[in-house]
């Protein structure tokens, strides 16, 4: 495919797959590497990271392997960042392009709403999502999502009103073509790369605010998360720092990744120059 | 025969505060197989008037008579079905076509749209309009940005006639292209016209290029036809003040040239 | 009108995108004579607004440039906005959306002739009357985008002679304005250049528009200089074949019509 091989050869998207393969295969191998429940507790407490062979990372105040918990931890993450962004950007473009493309009375109620959304920040909504709620993966998500889906709604509908006066349109429209069939055949692929340019911002903001609600106990209790982890490691943060940065470096890793891979992928899905 | 049938079109545009007229009681008749010229110049209304044609908008009054039916009074699946006798070429042919198209997208979608060839014989039929309009099929895969301005305006007109129309609306679809192009599609059109009876609504702000390729002249300024008649009456003999100036302005190939003006 | 102001020699220029460079001007020899002007004639791709940018040292940083251009008639390398005035064919190029008419004009004229704000105003002033735009001291106040296309041309104008350059390029000024504005537009610019003296170089694809005031044509095809020659012997007796052909392919009023009446 021609996209994938224009993605690779980019310097950007290369540099995001090289990234995002650690926290990536972390978490597809995560149960193969560490079977046992990263949550028990595995040895003594406190070991320092690169002392003891068996611990590579450490353990924390409880005896828990870090390394364990970091690679089950980029599961929740990843999980948590991309389901959050694709939930965002499935609603948020939905949302635009009907209200660009219907207009009047119906664009109006559809952006007051986007508003209404934008106004709240998103973690303080995603916070009393979960509360009310209670805390699980699936409400982590949509709670995430509720916050991140504004923007690519507002860029849709942008890209949308442009769009629909181009020529292209119109002749779509001359030739016959149904109402829906030119929304999604001509106009949402065409007002799509910008939105999903924005994907890479809303999952790096969705896996941070994952981090965020795991860190103020919010999160999913069951399931290993970084958030929690750094939690866990303010209480030793003078004496076992460790505890508190590796998986903040696995926050970084992804994030980057994710960055530098969304780069690559918008200059790679963009259609090329035109010949003059 | 009359084919189209216009009377009495007004079309307002709100800017602003104000209220811009863009047609004001437009009437006009073309008979099958003929083609009229709309000149005018920019700002007369030749654009506002050939897409309320279209029902690209819909006027504020007036009707639109083609075929015998009132196209402002057609809605929904009727009116796309009228759409198959009704067809349009732009002026600028690159931003007329989904970026992502192929030339086979391009000139499949309607033939697919009103179902006039099923997947298997589209190729062929594909095929068949290329070559009528002076292309190779091997352009049918090529993507619509990697063929030339001439190529694409071929295609574009290959397009138009894929559903066999009656009317063609050419709004300055030969503006963009090199005269030695340009003549070609000139007579690309001409041809078309001869063998499938089509007829032309050709606007333009080109008098010249109006003058040789239509039968009869309507021209247009701040939104009503000042003027209408033949060709070379409206061109030799021209009665308003508007089409006196674009025949004054044509710009013809002087051989005093040089120093004399 | 004897002495040369510049001249070409092998100019050519490459332009490389990807990897792949592509030839935009191939070993251009041309003389442009003081005072004359001189009209360059090319479809797309033959190299005109290349040489239009090559002239302007406005060649973009792909650009690669072979060939020497000297300037006898200056005796230096050409200062831009005081020797050199350049007009787009989309004025909006060469206007600043978020200036005001007179702090754009003034600011060459300041800039180039070393005068105070208050009189660069004035001047500005007088150049827009010039220009037959009316309500000058209006005009100085507002932005291009309340303006039309063909005024906005003639401001662009304005600002391009407000120093008094000896050498005017125009590209295609008038390419993209309908053939009304056209005509008034070309009329301005030759009173201009004769009654300052200034030596115009006017690119087109139009050979019959040139013909209305150049007195050399140069014509221009594939990145090459096919024919140069005074504009009447040109046009009367053209000695290669593709400027026989662009000739051809011109259409004015006395093309005979290409469809029975």
């Amino acid at each position: 495919m021609k996209t994938v091989s224009r993605l690779i050869r980019s310097p950007e998207g290369l540099a995001g797959l090289i990234l995002l393969a650690l926290p990536i295969a972390a978490a597809i191998f995560a149960n193969v590497l560490f079977p046992a429940d990263p949550l028990s507790i595995a040895g003594p407490a406190l070991v320092p990271p690169f002392s003891d062979p068996a611990f590579p990372l450490g353990t924390d105040r409880l005896g828990r392997d870090v390394l364990a918990g970091l690679v089950h931890g980029a599961r929740a993450s990843l999980a948590v960042g991309l389901a959050a962004a694709l939930v965002a950007l499935a609603i948020g473009s939905l949302v635009g392009t009907v209200a660009g493309l219907a207009g009047g009375l119906a664009d109006e109620v559809l952006m007051r709403v986007v508003e209404a959304f934008q106004i709240v920040p998103g973690l303080l909504l995603a916070l009393a999502f979960v509360s009310v709620l209670g805390a699980s993966l699936p409400v982590v998500v949509l709670a995430i999502a509720l916050g991140a889906w504004t923007g690519p709604a507002r860029l849709a509908r942008a890209e949308v009103l442009s769009i629909r006066e181009r020529d292209y349109v119109a002749s779509a429209r001359v030739i016959g073509m149904h109402p829906a069939e030119i929304a999604f055949r001509e106009v949402l692929p065409n007002a799509l790369p910008p939105v999903l340019a924005l994907s890479s911002v809303i999952v790096a903001g969705a896996v941070l605010i994952e981090a965020a609600l795991s860190f103020l106990g919010l999160g999913d209790p069951n399931t290993v998360t970084w958030g929690a982890m750094i939690a866990e490691g303010r209480n030793v943060l003078r004496s076992a720092p460790y505890l508190s940065i590796i998986p903040g470096i696995g926050l970084v890793i992804t994030v980057l990744g994710v960055y530098f891979f969304a780069e690559g992928l918008n200059n790679a899905l963009a259609v090329r120059g035109i010949r003059s | 025969m009359m084919l189209l049938s216009v009377e009495g079109l007004s079309k307002t545009y709100p800017s602003g505060a104000r209220q811009v007229p863009a047609l004001k009681d437009v009437s006009l008749t073309l008979d099958r197989g003929r083609t009229l010229g709309l000149v005018g110049p920019s700002g007369s209304g030749k654009s506002t008037l050939a897409r309320v044609l279209l029902q690209l908008v819909k006027p504020d009054a007036g009707s639109v008579v083609f075929r015998g039916t009132d196209l402002c009074a057609l809605r929904g699946a009727e009116l796309r079905a009228m759409r198959k006798h009704l067809q349009m070429v732009f002026q600028e042919s690159l931003t007329a076509f989904n970026p992502r198209a192929t030339v086979a997208d391009a000139i499949g979608d309607p033939l697919r749209i009103h179902r006039i060839a099923g997947r298997r014989e589209r190729p062929s039929h594909i095929a068949a309009l290329l070559e009528r309009v002076g292309l190779s099929p091997a352009l049918a895969l090529r993507s619509i940005h990697e063929i030339s301005g001439g190529q694409r305006q071929r295609v574009a007109i290959a397009r138009a006639i894929a559903t066999g129309p009656d009317l063609i609306v050419l709004d300055e679809a030969v503006s963009a292209l090199d005269v030695t192009v340009r003549s070609q599609i000139l007579e690309l059109l001409v041809s078309l016209q001869r063998d499938r009876g089509i007829a032309y609504l050709f606007i333009s702000h080109d008098l010249a290029v109006v003058r040789a390729i239509s039968h009869d002249i309507a021209v247009m300024d701040g939104g009503r036809i000042v003027e209408h008649g033949p060709s070379a009456e409206v061109t030799d003999n021209p009665k308003s003040d508007t089409g006196r100036a674009l025949v004054a302005a044509v710009p013809r190939i002087n051989y005093q040239a040089g120093g004399a003006r | 009108m004897s002495l040369p102001i510049a001249i070409l020699h092998g100019l050519s220029v490459r332009y490389r995108a990807g990897g792949v460079a592509h030839a935009a001007l191939s070993s251009v020899n041309l003389e442009i004579l003081e005072g004359e002007r001189l009209a360059i004639i090319g479809e797309s791709g033959s190299g005109k607004s290349t040489l239009a940018l090559a002239l302007a040292s406005l060649l973009p940083e792909n650009a690669v440039q072979g060939g020497v251009i000297s300037w006898p008639g200056l005796g230096r390398e050409p200062v831009a906005g005081r020797d050199i005035g350049f007009i787009f064919q989309d004025a909006s190029a060469s206007l600043n959306p978020v200036l005001t008419i007179g702090e754009q004009i003034a600011e060459v004229v300041r800039r180039h002739k070393g005068l105070g704000w208050r009189a660069a105003l004035a001047e500005a002033q007088e150049l827009l009357a010039k220009l037959r735009i009316p309500r000058s001291e209006q005009v100085l106040r507002s932005f291009p985008h309340q303006f039309s296309g063909g005024q906005r041309q003639r401001i662009a104008i304005a600002a391009a002679i407000a120093a008094g350059p000896k050498l005017l390029i125009a590209d295609e000024p008038t390419s993209a304005l309908d053939t009304i504005v056209q005509a008034e537009i070309i009329r301005l610019l030759n009173q201009l250049v004769r009654e300052a003296g200034t030596t115009l170089v006017f690119i087109t694809h139009d050979i019959a528009l040139a013909s209305g005031f150049a007195d050399r044509i140069a014509v221009f095809h594939q990145s090459r200089l096919v024919e140069t020659g005074e504009a009447r012997r040109l046009l009367t007796d053209p000695k290669e074949n593709y400027t026989r052909r662009l000739i051809e392919s011109s259409i004015d009023l006395t093309t005979p019509s290409m469809v029975a009446s």
